[in-house]
């Protein structure tokens, strides 16, 4: 593997691959006679790979993809190309039984444990529904003894089983999105958000269970969310998204201790840190302007248009996702995966210079 | 409003409540929701007080009554539902809750103005920004409209609106979410109030854009010396912003400190258990700390203290006694009898 060689630290093959995935949406103009005007490029040429038993995070503002991708992954959107390859099988491509079976392995656990869960159904009910679809997996008899032993499983109480979504918290939700994305006994789980609908109390309860979990089942996770501590408390690795693309990618340490893609520099400076002291201490950088609408991205790099550091190579060349040319001798954690033509370290936290980034649009 | 009134940061040596009047004191008070459930308790006897040109946080999570306190201090409380049942709102020394309808209405916005959280949803999607904003001069300042505009263009202008004029007559969608919280915190400004309260002000926005919309905040407070309440569960964001913090839970202030002393060794186990649980790099790869249990159902508060049932440090008088604020430290106080040993670290 040429791709993100520069942190490959986990000991496991890739379970999944993700190739060049490219998103677009439609624009489109008229009634009668619709024409395609442009496209929404959600995503646009995403690759990475997902290790055995490893927790692959993937943090990036709202717009930039990164829900896009995880729907993809699930089989929930289409990708416009590219490949997703699963123990090297491409399933983008495939159908009828053989998707179902790959489907079984790739389960998916929502953001928002209130409109996720049907208010009709009761928890036996939602839980015990993957195996309709998969019947194989648990003959009719068992199912209600397996829903009892997954609720068990996510800390639930058994009895619960015929009760309704309403009569559980946002916390005890999550834990049945949870069970029910356990019900297959998937390989991977991709957890779009999973904690962030839920208070600082229970959030810790859910980041446990799912560490927990992990363990006892060899899972791997993609775990997608804009709260980056929590990010880097559950992911082995981690992935930054802007606008469509990886801006960098490589194992936490790399990411939070030694960014060197400016986005992410400036992504970590504006986390609140629960510490009043650093209150003067740290160098945030503020970002100047909003994200460029995905519809019509700047030309070259996608963050060109907020860098302190942009030039007119910037403008011209797409920055490739790899190892900066300037790192690739090193043997440091700054030897990682970063797309940007003038990759270097910043620290990022607790700095002393307050470095303002106001950049010319 | 005195020009050169401004509010030092906190440092241990000056308390910010020294020797300065109030601008507002909240004293024992008390709402509930009158419910088919039954009555949910809550505010069950809040004392707050903010001086000009300080921040006060508010923090709680979902249902610790720190939203329903901002709202009754408002007099923007659902009512019914809602009823305030006892306590006192001072403002400048008037008890807001005796005064007429029509008084309150002039006190609001004018005085004291609210920024919610969710900017799309609070400002009225089918007339332009222009049009709101202006609408704050024409309704309490009797100005005409065009010069409504003209103070519109230029509040925009105050809060980094960029384009302003070109952008006056644009619909609450046509903005970004940032830009939308800058609107909201224009309107809020409109009238020079004395005292802001935001109610979430950034928990809807990316956090680079928080950190933009948070600066500006804190730039016009300290520029027109206002008081702020921050209400909020984000623990970071108090960190970056507060003078001094109340801990909110059931309905209660269980802990309430200068912001420096309560991040260094906080007095309540639930404070203690807050601030455990967030992820920290040195403690990767292990369990977060999390505190057990759900928070209580206002309809049922437990008996004693309410943080008993999920309180590491519970024993036999906090299932039975309410704790009452004791003081702590000068400028500080905890609802837990067992305040000396969660300071000396104690979980």
């Amino acid at each position: 593997m040429e791709r993100g060689e520069g942190a490959a630290r986990k000991a496991g093959e890739p379970i999944l691959e993700i190739r060049d995935l490219v998103k677009h949406y439609p624009l489109t103009q008229g009634i009668v006679f619709r024409k395609q005007i442009g496209a929404v490029k959600a995503v646009d040429g995403v690759s990475f790979d997902l290790h055995k038993g490893e927790t692959l995070g993937i943090v990036g503002e709202s717009g930039c993809g990164k829900s896009t991708v995880a729907k993809m992954l699930v089989g929930l959107e289409q990708p416009t190309s590219g490949q997703i390859l699963y123990q090297g099988e491409d399933i983008t491509r495939l159908s009828g039984r053989a998707l179902k079976a790959v489907r079984r392995n790739i389960q998916m656990v929502f953001q928002d444990p209130y409109t996720s869960l049907n208010p009709r159904m009761t928890v036996g009910d939602i839980v015990g529904e993957p195996y309709e679809i998969h019947p194989e997996v648990a003959p009719k008899g068992e199912r209600r003894k397996k829903v009892q032993d997954l609720l068990d499983v996510v800390g639930l109480n058994p009895e619960y089983i015929n009760r309704y979504p309403h009569q559980f918290s946002g916390g005890q939700r999550q834990r049945i999105g949870i069970a029910r994305g356990l019900a297959l006994r998937p390989e991977i789980i991709v957890a779009d958000e999973p904690v962030s609908a839920l208070d600082v109390s229970v959030q810790a309860q859910v980041v446990n269970l799912l560490e927990q979990l992990q363990d006892e089942f060899d899972l791997s996770y993609v775990f997608i969310a804009h709260d980056l501590s929590v990010v880097r408390h559950i992911s082995d690795r981690v992935a930054v998204m802007y606008l469509g693309r990886l801006a960098e990618i490589g194992t936490d340490a790399q990411i939070y201790e030694h960014p060197t893609h400016p986005y992410t520099q400036a992504l970590l400076s504006a986390v609140p840190v629960p510490d009043p002291e650093a209150r003067d201490r740290r160098g945030r950088i503020l970002l100047a302007g909003d994200v460029p609408s995905p519809a019509d991205p700047p030309s070259g790099c996608r963050f060109r248009t907020r860098c302190w550091k942009a030039q007119a190579l910037c403008a011209e060349v797409v920055p490739p996702l790899e190892v900066p040319e300037r790192f690739r001798d090193s043997e440091g954690p700054e030897r990682h995966d970063s797309a940007c033509h003038f990759a270097a370290e910043r620290d990022a936290v607790g700095s002393e210079q307050d470095e303002r980034g106001g950049c010319p649009a | 409003m005195t020009q050169n009134d401004h509010q030092p940061r906190t440092d241990e040596a000056a308390p910010p409540t020294a020797g300065r009047p109030g601008l507002l004191d909240v004293r024992d008070l008390r709402v509930e929701f009158r419910t088919r459930d039954g009555i949910a308790q809550a505010v069950n006897g809040v004392d707050l007080a903010v001086t000009a040109g300080q921040t006060l946080a508010v923090l709680g999570e979902s249902g610790s009554g720190k939203s329903v306190t901002a709202q009754a201090v408002m007099g923007i409380l659902d009512s019914p539902p809602g009823f305030v049942t006892g306590g006192e709102i001072l403002f400048q020394g008037r008890d807001l809750l005796k005064l007429g309808k029509e008084e309150r209405r002039k006190v609001r916005g004018a005085k004291m103005a609210m920024i919610f959280q969710d900017a799309l949803s609070s400002l009225n999607p089918v007339l332009s920004v222009g049009a709101q904003l202006g609408e704050m001069y024409t309704v309490h300042e009797g100005l005409s409209r065009k010069a409504a505009r003209g103070k519109a263009v230029e509040l925009m202008q105050r809060v980094g609106i960029p384009a302003a004029e070109a952008r006056v007559s644009d619909y609450p969608h046509q903005f970004s979410g940032g830009m939308r919280q800058r609107i909201m915190i224009a309107m809020a400004l409109a009238l020079e109030p004395d005292l802001i309260i935001a109610d979430e002000p950034t928990t809807a926005l990316d956090v680079t854009v928080q950190a933009q919309v948070m600066d500006l905040l804190a730039e016009l407070q300290r520029e027109f010396t206002m008081g702020l309440i921050l209400i909020t569960h984000d623990l970071g964001v108090v960190a970056d912003v507060a003078d001094t913090i109340a801990v909110m839970y059931a309905g209660r202030i269980v802990e309430t400190s200068p912001v420096h002393q309560l991040y260094k060794a906080p007095a309540h186990p639930y404070t203690r258990g807050l601030l455990d649980s967030i992820p920290r790099v040195d403690l990767k790869g292990q369990q977060l700390y999390a505190i057990k249990g759900l928070p209580p159902n206002l309809t049922a508060i437990p008996p004693g203290c309410p943080f008993n049932p999920r309180c590491p440090l519970a024993r036999d008088i906090c299932r039975t006694d309410l704790p009452p604020l004791y003081e702590v430290a000068p400028g500080r106080a905890s609802a837990c009898h067992f305040w000396k040993e969660t300071l000396d670290g104690a979980r």
